[in-house]
């Protein structure tokens, strides 16, 4: 069995990174990813890799999209301030299909905010961000472990797509550390026909652009992104279901919030109530079949979130409301108590009665 | 026959879509016939803008991507950074580089990152039709400065080339123009060095070109060449601003 | 299940992050579950600075502590912060030296080291942690002296060699105290 080792979040992601391929990094320094680039600024020269810390997030996710089109596994990592900066660049990046990773490892907002954990870029990382019409598959990671193996699942899926992989995590699991192990994952390489390499006079030119200027064909080049968009729906949730064989009520958080409502269910178990979670480990696509799956038997929803309710809206429309949804949130960097947790859960079951 | 004009490999079969009497088609073809004579067509890796010159992807033959406003350096040197043996280049306007990417263009030039970029400078933005640029001359009239470019209320207009000098990294600033025939000359001398500087590893290089855009001037193609002798030139004046091998500048 | 919850807090520079690591480190070594979080922020430099190390047998769920089994209170706003929260029958720590309060609770067990000034007695002043730490260590049950020294090798970089030593010795004059 490969070694145990005690890891910082952020630091799993950037060697996870490493072992996934990737050899090109763009970042700027912000609280509290900061780890990811000093561990690639690190490891990156001695590697054969690049690591360069550009003069600002917008032209790190630009450096990101060339050498994205260049056809390098490549990726940027920020936190929630600068995503916004970077949310141009995610939209060139998906207008031009062209796979990237990046990070954001959340803190509070809006504005400056905070640099306390927080999951209150939810919308910005499921439903846009950037102007157009695009999705970004999001992954959730919930240990250090998940940082690891969610990011070379993220450069898999970009690859696979063409398409930007987002890792939302958060302060909390950016700085702790927990056991990791690498497995020797194995690690598939795609081929790039479409990437900028130089013609060598050999192949018509390859142009990596989001300029249509014809109405009709960026409506037919929209189409055909979302229906590869509807294949990754279809294909690529993913969730976990904990305690959920006979649950009533049902719990929904992601990140760090599902480790604290982990807690809570433990206890409201203890009490005698019927509670188990469910966690969405792809915010998009959102893991609608998790809750198909038990909404015959559940008749109470609680979403817990470190935001003012965001994921809520999805769970809603995932359960096509067939039973009430309530919300048990901390924001502005605060994290809920599992007594708090606790206390929605018994008031949820109290509803049901 | 003797065949004494033809178009450059590097060029498409696709007609500029630029407006009569636009120098953009000129500085596309130097940039092409250099590209042709150092033999690097299969090997360059064109950077087009925002601006008048987004669809420069359509006219160059080698492997082209369009970068967002402004981003053209970044973009340039995530590929750079990634295929150093690519020949990467950035054809960008007065808006594009000197406005909203100022702050790419001096990163990239202080980084001294291998690149060639060609600047063109016609002192207003055109695609938009005609707004006041960061290059705009004192008082000159456009859309959004209509009553000429007052500078106690809008500031002065940025000189590039002489601005990126006083940066140790990088390797050639220069400025050209492409009003009349000795200057396209010497233009394409500066382009040429541009490309071959990144070639042999020296590091980035700029070349501002001083261009015309009568239809957003308002003038005829001529008198916008006129202008940019009169006008434009005393205030942009041609030169070598940083040659470090050379061990010059101004 | 045993799952022992122990909330270090103190000043920045105190070696808060670095008591809590050794734990965490010796957890690993244990092959318990074991989870580490640092207070994060402009407090890193002399402001207040805390961190939650989680062992466990069973996996552990949230790393954030709410209910310590073990306050370490390195000086007053922290002894004052947390003292309210450790779970009835735990234990806190105090470094009397830097700490005059008294904790008025009855429920908990007390232990008052003056590690600061004990530091300074054998010049190690740096190493004030790592004797409260030393003392935890043998005062607990569910932890253990046994394998410091491993714990050690692990986490002093062989360039600071000479730092081992000193950490051994800090950690057994904790383990010697009162007695």
């Amino acid at each position: 069995m490969a070694e145990r080792i005690l890891m910082k979040g952020n630091e799993a992601i950037a060697e996870a990174a490493i072992r996934a391929g990737c050899r090109h990094y763009f970042g700027y320094p912000i609280t509290p990813q900061t780890e990811i680039a000093a561990y690639m600024a690190k490891k990156m020269p001695k590697i054969g890799g690049v690591f360069l810390q550009a003069e600002s997030e917008i032209a790190s996710i630009n450096m990101v999209y060339g050498a994205a089109a260049a056809g390098m596994r490549v990726m940027t990592s920020s936190s929630s301030p600068g995503i916004s900066l970077k949310a141009e660049g995610l939209s060139y990046i998906a207008g031009s299909d062209v796979p990237a990773l990046v990070v954001n490892v959340q803190r509070g907002g809006p504005g400056l905010g905070g640099i306390q954990p927080s999951q209150s870029d939810y919308f910005q990382a499921t439903k846009g961000g950037g102007h157009g019409d695009y999705r970004m598959i999001v992954l959730a990671p919930a240990s250090v472990q998940e940082m690891a193996s969610l990011t070379i699942k993220g450069f898999d899926l970009a690859d696979k797509y063409l398409m930007t992989s987002m890792i939302l995590a958060d302060g909390t699991i950016g700085q702790m550390m927990e056991p990791i192990t690498f497995e020797d994952a194995e690690i598939k390489t795609y081929d790039k026909p479409w990437a900028l390499t130089g013609t060598e006079c050999k192949r018509p030119h390859n142009v990596v652009n989001s300029l249509y200027l014809k109405p009709d064909e960026l409506e037919k080049k929209n189409f055909e992104r979302y229906e590869k968009y509807e294949q990754i729906e279809k294909n690529e949730a993913m969730w976990e279901d904990y305690m959920m064989d006979d649950a009533e009520i049902c719990v929904v958080a992601f990140g760090i919030a599902s480790r604290v409502a982990k807690n809570a269910v433990m206890t409201a178990r203890s009490e005698g109530i019927k509670v188990g979670l469910i966690r969405p480990i792809t915010l998009w696509p959102f893991p609608k079949a998790a809750f198909e799956a038990v909404s015959d038997r559940v008749r109470a929803y609680v979403s817990v979130e470190l935001n003012m309710g965001q994921m809520i809206e999805d769970v809603r429309l995932a359960t096509k409301c067939s039973a009430p949804v309530t919300l048990c949130n901390r924001t502005g960097g605060m994290i809920p108590s599992p007594d708090e947790i606790l206390d929605s859960i018994r008031n949820a079951q109290k509803g049901v009665l | 026959m003797a065949v004494v004009f033809e178009k450059p490999k590097s060029l498409t079969d696709a007609p500029f879509h630029y407006c009569p009497g636009c120098p953009h088609g000129i500085i596309h073809r130097l940039v092409a016939e250099v590209i042709d004579e150092l033999g690097i067509e299969g090997k360059a890796i064109g950077v087009a803008p925002v601006g008048c010159a987004v669809m420069a992807y359509d006219y160059f033959t080698c492997d082209m991507i369009e970068a967002p406003h402004g981003r053209a350096p970044a973009v340039a040197t995530g590929i750079k950074r990634c295929r150093p043996d690519n020949v990467v280049f950035t054809y960008q306007g007065d808006g594009d580089l000197a406005s909203i990417g100022m702050a790419e263009t001096v990163h990239s030039a202080a980084r001294n990152e291998n690149i060639t970029v060609i600047f063109v400078n016609n002192a207003i933005y055109g695609m938009t039709g005609g707004q006041m640029a960061p290059t705009s001359l004192p008082g000159q009239v456009t859309q959004t400065s209509p009553y000429g470019r007052d500078v106690k209320h809008c500031g002065w207009p940025i000189r590039v080339s002489e601005m990126l000098a006083t940066l140790e990294g990088p390797e050639y600033v220069a400025r050209v123009a492409v009003n009349n025939v000795k200057n396209v000359k010497n233009a394409k001398k500066a382009i040429k060095r541009a490309f071959e500087n990144q070639i042999e590893g020296k590091g980035f290089s700029l070349v501002e070109v001083v261009s015309a855009c009568p239809t957003n001037w308002g003038m005829t193609p001529k008198a916008a060449l006129e202008w940019v002798e009169s006008d434009m030139l005393p205030y942009y004046p041609i030169g070598v601003y940083k040659d470090r091998s050379a061990g010059e500048g101004k | 299940m045993k799952t022992t919850q122990i909330l270090f807090a103190g000043f920045g520079g105190q070696g808060i992050l670095f008591s809590g690591k050794f734990l965490a480190y010796k957890g690993l070594i244990e092959e318990l579950q074991v989870s580490w979080l640092p207070s994060y922020g402009p407090e890193m430099r002399g402001g207040t600075a805390n961190c939650n190390v989680i062992l466990s047998d069973t996996p552990v769920g949230s790393p954030i502590i709410t209910t310590p089994d073990v306050l370490v209170a390195m000086n007053l706003p922290s002894l004052q912060k947390y003292v309210g929260t450790v779970a009835p029958g735990g234990q806190i720590y105090v470094d009397s030296s830097l700490i005059n309060a008294k904790v008025e609770r009855d429920d908990v067990q007390v232990f008052y080291i003056p590690a600061t000034q004990m530091a300074k007695d054998e010049g190690i002043v740096s190493l004030a942690n790592m004797i409260i730490v030393g003392h935890l260590l043998e005062n607990h049950s569910e932890l253990s002296f046994d394998g410091v020294n491993e714990v050690v090798e692990k986490l002093v970089p062989p360039k600071k060699a000479v730092l081992k030593e000193l950490n051994i010795k800090a950690l057994t004059l904790g383990k010697c105290y009162g007695k």
